[in-house]
């Protein structure tokens, strides 16, 4: 059976935004209240707790030899516990990055505010490839490229709670 | 018992749109009706029903499926719902595989559902929830952000500009012009890609599928059946899937090793040695322009880096070599998440029946392939189909 | 026939009110190291896994994107089903009939813990249009059915309360379970009406938990386990999801998921085939409400044999030694799991004090809450 133009037209109707706002269509608004407070357990809660000290803790498997961030308490591929923490850099290199025009919630960024400039960055003294998300700053956007070394700019000490946020961004350095 | 083959013998859809009067339920109706009739086949005839629809976030009902059950025609039977994210539309139908295959039963009717524009203001938003809610949710980042900087690591690793890429939307959109289901259809130049807003470097709005309204539903019969229903069964012959880590900064995502796995299930399976050769159209997921190259990487219909070349060389086109998304993929036609997917399985089985309208690709193709892709960069399902 | 898949590993981190210590990783982690272990196989030997969870439970979209590293499942088959894990054993099941995996492993957590607004949770399941706006706590479903199912059946409130006190008792020599408690009818009875005649004690406090199962072909099971513990038959079904048209009385997708497990069982007397129950008692009731249903009782009996002891660990026949949701925990989709995990633990003459005699067929049903008609249906045995 060929699915045809005819057949289809017959599926759905289309809406349009104005429809909505114009109260053209009934709808049913609802905001859900979602709360959640999500155990960080023993690996999460060590790498916020070193966050907030202003380092960045690693764990190592010795069997497969990698230091690996997020910390972990079992090593996905050895099927085994890690071993022990290990301290990195707060240096890194950049492994891949955007320069987002948009926000999180598709809004775009208003005109004069600088863009987002996400990144994998790949931290020195964890295996090789073992990176994190993070934002890169004071940094033009068109002048990031792949393979840029950075250094994370912290929080002042006072200000840091335990978050990944504590890392405020990374700049280029070098 | 053992394995029993099992063929895909009906299938339906909805049209894609932006944003649908229909609530979900009457989505998956639509569908399902459409896919029964299209076999002729009543719902009694029907053994179990197997559900794909993507983050209950889009349609604003906590467990979505149980919402779906009467619209999709899963009153009092055994139905279930299954689900890897964007990969689901793939997955779907392998789930119903199991259903047939393992003996327990012998009809099942597969349906993919979405409803994204109920997710106000924009669907987008709902994105954030897919990362780590302690080590990357804080910083606030969307879905354009991952998909930016997979394109980017991709063309970086190959030495590939915008204008390798571009020509895949081109391509899709045209080739959606002839899908009656599609949302976005239309002709447009290399140029008009890389001039529409670009919305994180290197994406451009044109390299981005649609957020979409949509479903899908096909009907799968064990072969006994099967042969009683139609005599154009399209059989499945290969199946896989794999999920890479959830640590998706520490992989390369240059290559979708994944999905390479998953490939090399489904064409184990399917007595498949050299899949450039063997495999005539494939219709791999395509949510943004580079994802298709990659994909044909993945499911190493040619190798490492060199999609581009085949694209820039008419190969992907309907009437080259290896026809590529001849259905307009998800950037021609839509992407309702769950059901883009089995948009893709549709168009295989429609192609291999020589139902494609003026979509039917020239020769007759025996052998196809539809992919779908998800999570964070992380899941491939991948199906193998042959008349 | 279809082939025979057996259950040849478990593991469990246990049932209690709240897990703090660890991540929904670690806590998965655990269950899956033991389930391993006592299947004696590798993750890299497992060629299918199947994971359990709902966006919504777990507070972030895309849930089974984080379900594969601690279960040593990178680059495997790896799907979740948005369900119950009893429906994710069934497609374990299948990946195995269809010849698809040899070894499956099949995960279900809960960390309701985590979640603070429950209430507000499971409202947002309910029809946007037609239910939601009464906004009344869908216990009022459950409120609905229990009024109907006592006048339909002449069940009294003082029979479901007997199954509070049995299952909260039981679960204090269960120590997997953390809700043990000494109540008694009165207790019930006279605890604050949540939604009539529903009262705090009638409903299950919820847990947080792990279960890891390792299924197995027929041959695989032969080699990696002495004790494999076949699954004869399982079923699911859902009947109507909307509140409008369903029948308040009977659990018909409890009956249609127990006819499909027992035709596959061969099992034509339910009662005499089988030799004890673990089944859904979130809401008192409806342990008694899906004994019915399964026709292990004929209507209306379940109340007054309850009350008069038949159900007990040393009754005629043993429901919820375990002690069941109300004395493990209600654990959302893991709901399922802890009735296989138990059915299986009696299967295996693992479980001491708790342990019944001499059983050989085991029943696991389970149900997944308000306001689904969602269920499923096992039958294990050890022969």
């Amino acid at each position: 059976m060929e699915i045809t133009t005819d057949l289809l037209n017959k599926t759905v109707t289309r809406l349009s935004s104005k429809d909505l706002s114009k109260g053209q269509v009934f709808t049913v608004d609802w905001e859900p209240n979602l709360a959640y407070a999500w155990d960080d357990g023993v690996a999460i809660g060590r790498y916020l707790k070193e966050l907030k000290r202003g380092l960045i803790m690693a764990k190592r498997c010795r069997q497969c030899n990698r230091i690996m961030l997020p910390p972990r308490m079992f090593c996905e591929r050895c099927w085994r516990i890690t071993d022990e923490w290990v301290p990195v850099e707060d240096t890194g290199t950049v492994n891949t990055f955007a320069i987002s025009h948009v926000d999180w919630a598709a809004g775009r960024i208003p005109k004069g505010q600088r863009f987002f400039t996400p990144a994998v960055i790949e931290i020195d003294g964890a295996s090789q490839g073992m990176g994190i998300l993070h934002l890169i700053d004071e940094a033009k956007p068109e002048k990031i490229f792949i393979g840029m070394r950075v250094k994370a700019v912290w929080r002042p000490e006072a200000e840091r709670v335990g978050a990944i946020t504590d890392i405020k961004y990374f700049r280029p350095i070098g | 018992m053992g394995r029993r083959r099992v063929a895909i013998v009906g299938a339906g859809m909805t049209k894609f749109v932006r944003r649908a009067l229909e609530t979900p339920k009457e989505l998956a109706y639509e569908a399902s009706k459409m896919a029964l009739e299209s076999c002729e086949l009543s719902l009694a005839d029907i053994d179990c029903v197997t559900i794909g629809t993507a983050p209950d976030a889009f349609d604003g009902v906590h467990m979505n499926g149980e919402f779906l059950i009467d619209g999709s025609g899963a009153y009092r039977k055994p139905v279930m719902r299954n689900y890897v994210g964007g990969g689901t539309g793939v997955y779907a139908p392998i789930h119903g595989w199991f259903h047939v295959a393992s003996g327990m039963f012998d009809t099942c009717l597969v349906v993919a559902e979405e409803k994204m524009s109920s997710c106000q203001p924009h669907p987008a938003g709902a994105f954030l929830t897919i990362f780590d809610h302690t080590t990357e949710q804080p910083l606030y980042p969307t879905l354009i952000w991952i998909f930016a900087m997979e394109m980017h690591r991709y063309m970086h690793t190959y030495g590939l500009t915008k204008k390798d890429i571009a020509p895949v939307a081109v391509k899709n959109k045209k080739n959606a012009l002839d899908h009656p289901a599609a949302q976005i259809a239309e002709e447009i130049t290399v140029e008009d890609v890389l001039n529409s807003e670009v919305l994180a470097h290197p994406v451009h709005r044109l390299d981005i599928s649609p957020t979409s309204d949509g479903a899908v539903a096909v009907v799968l019969a064990a072969e006994h059946v099967a042969r009683r229903i139609t005599d154009k069964p399209v059989w499945i012959d290969g199946v896989g899937y794999a999920l890479d880590t959830a640590y998706w900064c520490t992989r390369d995502l240059c290559y979708p090793e994944y999905l390479e796995v998953a490939a090399r299930q489904a064409y184990e399976m399917a007595g498949i040695r050299e899949p450039h050769k063997e495999i005539q159209i494939a219709e791999p997921y395509d949510p943004f322009t580079y994802k298709e190259l990659h994909h044909m990487e993945g499911l190493m219909l040619c190798g490492k880096g060199e999609a581009p070349r085949l694209l820039a060389d008419g190969v992907t086109q309907r009437d080259g070599n290896l026809p590529v998304c001849p259905s307009g993929g998800l950037l021609g036609v839509g992407n309702p998440i769950a059901a883009a997917g089995l948009m893709k399985v549709a168009e295989i089985f429609l192609q291999l029946r020589g139902e494609a309208g003026k979509r039917q690709v020239p020769g007759r193709p025996t052998t196809g392939v539809a992919q779908a892709w998800g999570d964070l960069m992380q899941v491939g399902t991948v199906m193998v189909m042959r008349r | 026939m279809l082939n025979r898949v057996a259950i040849v590993g478990v593991g469990t981190t246990g049932f209690r009110a709240t897990s703090a210590d660890v991540s929904f990783r670690e806590l998965t982690y655990e269950a899956a190291v033991k389930a391993y272990a006592d299947a004696r196989v590798e993750p890299k030997e497992i060629d299918g896994f199947v994971a359990t969870s709902e966006d919504f439970l777990e507070g972030y979209s895309i849930a089974d994107e984080y379900s594969n590293d601690q279960l040593g499942a990178v680059h495997k088959p790896v799907s979740t089903v948005a369900g119950d894990f009893m429906q994710a054993l069934a497609q374990g099941c299948m990946m195995i009939q269809a010849g698809f995996s040899r070894i499956v492993a099949v995960q279900a957590l809960s960390k309701a813990s985590n979640m603070l607004t429950q209430s507000d949770l499971v409202h947002f399941a309910l029809d946007p249009v037609y239910n939601r706006p009464l906004d009344v706590h869908a216990d009022f479903i459950a409120g609905l059915e229990m009024n109907r199912y006592m006048y339909e059946t002449g069940t009294t409130r003082e029979a479901c309360a007997q199954v509070v006190v049995k299952n909260r008792r039981n679960a204090l020599t269960n120590p997997l379970a953390g809700h043990g408690a000494i109540v008694t009818v009165e207790d019930v009875l006279k605890a604050e009406v949540v939604s009539y005649p529903l009262t705090e004690l009638d409903i299950a406090p919820t847990s947080d938990g792990a279960v890891v199962l390792v299924l197995a072909s027929e041959d695989a099971a032969q080699a990696l386990s002495d004790l494999p513990l076949w699954i004869r038959g399982i079923g699911w079904s859902s009947d109507t999801p909307t509140l409008e048209s369903r029948d308040w009385g009977a659990a018909v997708y409890c009956q249609m998921a127990a006819d499909m497990a027992y035709k596959q069982a061969g099992i034509r007397s339910p009662r005499s085939e089988i030799d004890f129950a673990e089944i859904n008692d979130e809401y008192s009731y409806k342990e008694l409400q899906h004994l019915e249903a399964l026709r292990l009782f004929g209507p209306g009996e379940a109340g007054f044999l309850t009350e008069s002891g038949a159900t007990e660990i040393t009754g005629e026949f043993p429901v919820n030694a375990s002690g069941g949701s109300l004395g493990s925990g209600r654990l959302f989709e893991a709901t399922g799991a802890q009735k296989i995990l138990e059915v299986a633990l009696q299967l295996r003459g693992e479980k001491g004090t708790n342990q019944i005699e001499d059983v050989h067929v085991g029943l696991a049903q389970t149900w997944r809450g308000v306001p689904t008609t969602t269920g499923a249906v096992a039958v294990l045995s050890n022969e």
